[in-house]
C-alpha cells in the first residue's frame, strides 16, 4: 500500500470518528454497561446485566430516551477481572461516560481515585466500598441502597431477633463462608466487631476463586465447627456450588443466610433440600409492574434483549433493573437540575445526590412497590435503607419479613472510621470542592 | 511451644477425639482425589503419545460436559445426547489432529504446548457462544446416576457418604481400569506405547503417528467427559470448572507425566492431602490453604523424585 493511500484512509477515518463523536455529544447520552457474560462468573453477571441493559433500552423504545435524549448503551465485557474492568474503564472514558457500573468489588476500588480527576460518577450499587458510602469524603462514588456493613448488620440483627434478643447470640457461633476477594472480605471488620462487643464467636470460611465449585473442604469444616448459623458473602458459581454443598452437609438450610447475591438458579441448585435457605433482598421479584411488562412488549417480544422470555422478572434480572433505575433517575434529576438535555459526568453525579424514589415517584415510573423508596443527599451517598428477608421454598423466593432497618448505630461509628481511614493512608485524598445543590 | 503443640499435637489429639470426622475427611479426599486422577489421565494420555502437555484438557472436561447437557436441553434424550457427546468428542479429537497437531509436527513441544494453549481459549470462547455463560445443572438423574445420602452412625458420630460420590468413584475406578486394560493388552494400545517411546521407530514399523494422535486426543476427550459429568453433578457445570482441572498438574508432579497408575496414586495423594490439610492444619492460618497445599505436596516430591513417583527415570546422554 501506498503512503498515499494510507494517508487518504487515515484521513477518511478521521473524518468519520469526527462526524460520529458530535453525534454522540449532541443527540445523546453515553451510558457504559460494565458486564461480563462471560468466565466463572457469568452465572450471576449475565442476569444483572441483561435487566441493566432492557430497562434502559426499554426507555429508548418507549420514551425515545431521557427527557428527550437518547441512551447510547454500550456493554464492555470485564469478566468480573478488575485489570479488564479498568481496561474498560480507560477505553470509555473518553466517550464522555455519564456514569459507570463497575459491578465487582475489585473494579470498583481501582476507580475510586480515578472517578474525582475524570469528572465520572461511579455507581457501584449495593457492593463496592462500604466507606465510600460518605459522600463528603467520596463525592464521586454512590452505592446505594445499601452497604454491605449496613447487609451485615441486618443479618445479625435478624438472627438475634430469632434468637430472642441480640444479647442472646452471647456465647453462639456464626460461620462466615466468603469469597476470597475484596468483596468477600469486606464485611469481616465489621462482623468481628460486633462478634466482640456482643460475644458471640466469628468462624472464617474463605473460598478461592478457584475452588468455587470445589468447596466440600469448607463444609467439611462447617461440619467440625458446628456454627449455630451460617453467613454466605459469595458471587457467580460460589453461590449455588455452596448451596449444595450445605444441602450434601447436612447443614441446617433454616439457618443458613446470604448477602442479597443468590438468584433463583443458585438455590435451585440444592434440590429440594435447598428449601429453607435464606436471603437478604430490597425489591420485589416478578414482573408484575408496568415498568417490567414495558420491558416485555418493546424489548423482549421484539428480539431486543439477550435475556431468556423464563428469566425476565427473576431476582437478578430485577437486581439489573434496579441499577438502571438509578442511572436513569440520575440522568432524569441532572436534566430537571442544570436544565440541559444532554447532561455531562459532572451533572448526573449532581443527579444521582439529588435523587428522590418516593412512593409517587415509583407509581410514575410504573414500579410501585417494586421497592422501599430511597433519598440520596450530598452526604449521604447510600441511603442505608432497610431490606427484607428472603427464604426459598423449593421453587420461589418468598418474602419473610418486615423491612430490618441496619444497626445504623454500630456500623455508622465503623464507616466514618474507615472513610477517615482512606482519606488519611491515600496521600492527598481531595477535599471536597464540588458545592452541594440545595435540594440535597 | 504454643504453635508447636498446635501443629504437631492438637490435630493428631483431634482426630482420635473425632474419627468420624477423619474418616468423612478421607473419604472426601478420596473422592476429590479419584475425581483429580481422572482428569490428570486425560493429561498423561496425550503427553504419553505425543510428549505434548495438553492445557486444553480443563476446558475439554467443561466443554464436553457442556455438549451433553446442552443436547438434552434442546430435547435429545439423555443417553442418546451422552452418545452424541462422546461422538464429538471424537470430531474435536479429528480436527485438532488435522488442524493443530498435523501441520505442527516436528516442531518443538513447547510450540504445540502453545498451540493448545490457543486451543483452550478458542474452545472458551467456542463454548460461550454457543452455550452461553450461565451454569448449568448436570443431568444426573436423566443419566441414572444415584443421589441421595447414606448416613452411617459409627466411631462416636455419623459418616456421610452420597451416593454420587460412591458412584464417581466406582465409574472413575472402571474408567482408569479398563484405559490399563486397552493400552497394555491391546494392539492399538501397545502401538501408543511405542509412539510414546520414539515416533522415528514406531513410524518405521508403519505405525500411523495421525491414527494414533486421533485415538489418543479421543479417549482423552472421554475421560474429559466422565470427569465432566461428575464434577458436573457435584457442583454444576460452569466454565469455572475447568480451574478444577488445573489441580491435576500438582498430581502430574507427582505421579509423573507419562504413567498412568502415577495420575491415579498421585490424585489421591494429593485428593486427601488438601483435604487432611486444610480440615486439621487450614485454621491455624485462617483457612483457604488447599489452593496451594496440593502444589506443596508436589514440590516437596519434586525434590526428591524429579520425574514423579512412577516418572520414567531421565537418562542425558552427554
Amino acid at each position: 500500500m501506498s503512503f498515499r493511500k494510507l494517508g487518504l484512509g487515515f484521513a477518511a477515518a478521521t473524518l468519520l470518528a469526527g462526524t460520529a463523536l458530535p453525534a454522540l455529544a449532541q443527540d445523546s447520552v453515553y451510558v457504559p454497561l460494565f458486564t461480563y457474560r462471560t468466565g466463572p462468573f457469568a452465572g450471576s453477571g449475565t442476569h444483572i446485566a441483561d435487566g441493566m441493559h432492557d430497562y434502559l433500552r426499554m426507555l429508548n423504545e418507549r420514551d425515545g430516551g431521557i427527557g428527550g435524549v437518547k441512551l447510547v448503551l454500550e456493554e464492555c465485557e470485564t469478566g468480573y477481572d478488575t485489570k479488564k474492568g479498568v481496561e474498560c474503564y480507560e477505553s470509555v472514558k473518553g466517550k464522555n461516560p455519564v456514569v459507570v457500573n463497575p459491578w465487582s468489588t475489585g473494579i470498583t476500588l481501582p476507580l475510586i481515585p480515578r472517578a474525582s480527576v475524570d469528572k465520572i460518577p461511579i455507581l457501584s450499587m449495593a457492593y463496592g466500598l462500604s466507606a465510600s458510602a460518605r459522600g463528603d469524603i467520596f463525592p464521586w462514588v454512590f452505592n446505594p441502597p445499601a452497604t454491605y456493613w449496613d447487609g451485615m448488620s441486618m443479618i445479625v440483627k435478624y438472627i438475634g431477633e430469632k434468637e430472642g434478643g441480640l444479647d442472646k447470640l452471647k456465647g453462639k457461633k456464626i460461620g462466615f463462608i466468603h469469597l476470597d476477594a475484596a468483596f468477600g472480605k469486606e464485611p469481616i471488620p465489621l462482623l468481628q466487631e460486633m462478634a466482640k462487643d456482643i460475644g458471640f464467636e466469628v468462624a472464617l470460611y474463605p473460598v478461592a476463586a478457584q475452588d468455587m465449585q470445589n468447596q466440600s473442604s469448607q463444609w467439611l469444616s462447617v461440619r467440625r465447627d458446628r456454627p449455630d448459623y451460617m453467613i454466605m458473602w459469595g458471587w457467580g458459581s460460589m453461590n449455588g456450588a455452596a448451596v449444595k454443598e450445605a444441602v450434601r452437609s447436612g447443614y441446617p438450610m433454616d439457618k443458613f443466610y446470604s448477602i442479597w447475591w443468590p438468584g433463583e438458579d443458585d438455590a435451585r441448585a440444592g434440590g429440594a433440600g435447598a428449601k429453607g435457605f435464606k436471603m437478604l433482598n430490597w425489591h420485589a421479584v416478578g414482573t408484575n409492574f408496568p415498568a417490567i411488562q414495558d420491558i416485555q412488549k418493546h424489548v423482549v417480544d421484539k428480539g431486543l434483549s439477550k435475556a431468556p422470555k423464563d428469566k425476565v422478572g427473576e431476582l437478578l434480572y430485577n437486581r439489573g433493573i434496579y441499577n438502571s433505575l438509578l442511572i436513569a433517575e440520575g440522568i432524569a434529576q441532572a436534566q430537571k437540575i442544570t436544565g440541559k438535555k444532554v447532561v455531562t459526568g459532572e451533572d448526573v453525579r449532581r443527579g444521582l445526590e439529588n435523587i428522590k424514589l418516593d412512593p409517587a415517584r415509583l407509581k410514575e415510573l410504573g414500579l410501585e412497590g417494586f421497592t422501599d423508596q430511597l433519598a440520596l443527599s450530598c452526604n449521604d451517598h447510600n441511603g442505608h435503607r432497610a431490606a427484607f428477608m428472603q427464604e426459598w421454598d423449593g421453587t420461589k423466593w418468598v418474602k419473610i419479613s418486615a423491612p430490618i432497618e441496619p444497626m445504623t448505630d454500630r456500623v455508622k461509628a465503623q464507616l466514618d472510621a474507615a472513610a477517615k481511614d482512606y482519606a488519611e493512608k491515600n496521600a492527598g485524598w481531595p477535599k471536597r470542592t464540588e458545592a452541594c445543590d440545595k435540594a440535597s | 511451644m504454643d504453635i508447636l503443640y498446635k501443629v504437631f499435637i492438637e490435630p493428631f489429639l483431634f482426630m482420635g477425639e473425632a474419627p468420624d470426622l477423619l474418616v468423612q475427611t478421607l473419604w472426601e479426599g478420596l473422592v476429590s482425589g479419584v475425581l483429580y486422577a481422572l482428569i490428570a489421565l486425560g493429561f498423561v494420555l496425550i503427553f504419553k503419545a505425543s510428549g505434548v502437555f495438553n492445557f486444553a484438557q480443563g476446558i475439554m472436561v467443561v466443554f464436553s460436559a457442556l455438549i451433553l447437557v446442552g443436547l438434552y436441553e434442546k430435547g435429545v434424550p439423555a443417553f442418546l445426547a451422552l452418545i452424541l457427546a462422546a461422538v464429538s468428542m471424537l470430531v474435536l479429537a479429528l480436527v485438532v489432529e488435522r488442524v493443530v497437531l498435523r501441520p505442527l509436527v516436528n516442531q518443538p513441544d513447547i510450540i504445540l504446548f502453545m498451540a493448545t494453549f490457543g486451543l483452550t481459549y478458542f474452545l472458551i470462547g467456542f463454548g460461550e457462544l454457543i452455550f452461553g455463560g450461565n451454569p448449568r445443572e448436570m443431568i444426573t438423574g436423566q443419566l441414572l446416576l444415584p443421589q441421595g445420602t447414606t448416613e452411617i452412625d459409627a466411631l462416636g458420630g455419623s459418616i456421610r457418604l452420597q451416593h454420587l460420590d460412591i458412584a464417581a468413584a466406582v465409574i472413575a475406578s472402571i474408567m482408569i481400569g479398563l484405559l490399563a486394560v486397552f493400552f497394555s493388552k491391546t494392539r492399538i494400545g501397545r502401538a501408543l506405547r511405542a509412539v510414546a517411546d520414539s515416533h522415528k521407530a514406531a513410524l518405521s514399523v508403519g505405525i500411523s503417528l495421525n491414527q494414533i494422535w486421533v485415538i489418543v486426543w479421543f479417549a482423552a476427550g472421554i475421560v474429559a467427559l466422565v470427569a465432566g459429568i461428575m464434577w458436573g453433578a457435584r457442583s454444576g457445570v460452569s466454565f469455572s470448572l475447568q480451574i478444577i482441572a488445573l489441580k491435576a498438574l500438582p498430581v502430574l508432579i507427582l505421579g509423573g507425566f507419562t504413567s498412568i497408575p502415577g495420575a491415579i496414586i498421585g490424585g489421591l495423594i494429593i485428593g486427601v492431602g488438601e483435604k487432611v490439610g486444610e480440615f486439621y492444619w487450614g485454621p491455624l492460618v485462617g483457612g483457604g490453604i488447599e489452593t496451594w497445599l496440593a502444589y506443596a505436596i508436589a514440590l516437596v516430591f519434586l525434590l526428591y523424585r524429579p520425574q514423579g513417583l512412577f516418572g520414567e527415570k531421565i537418562i542425558e546422554r552427554i
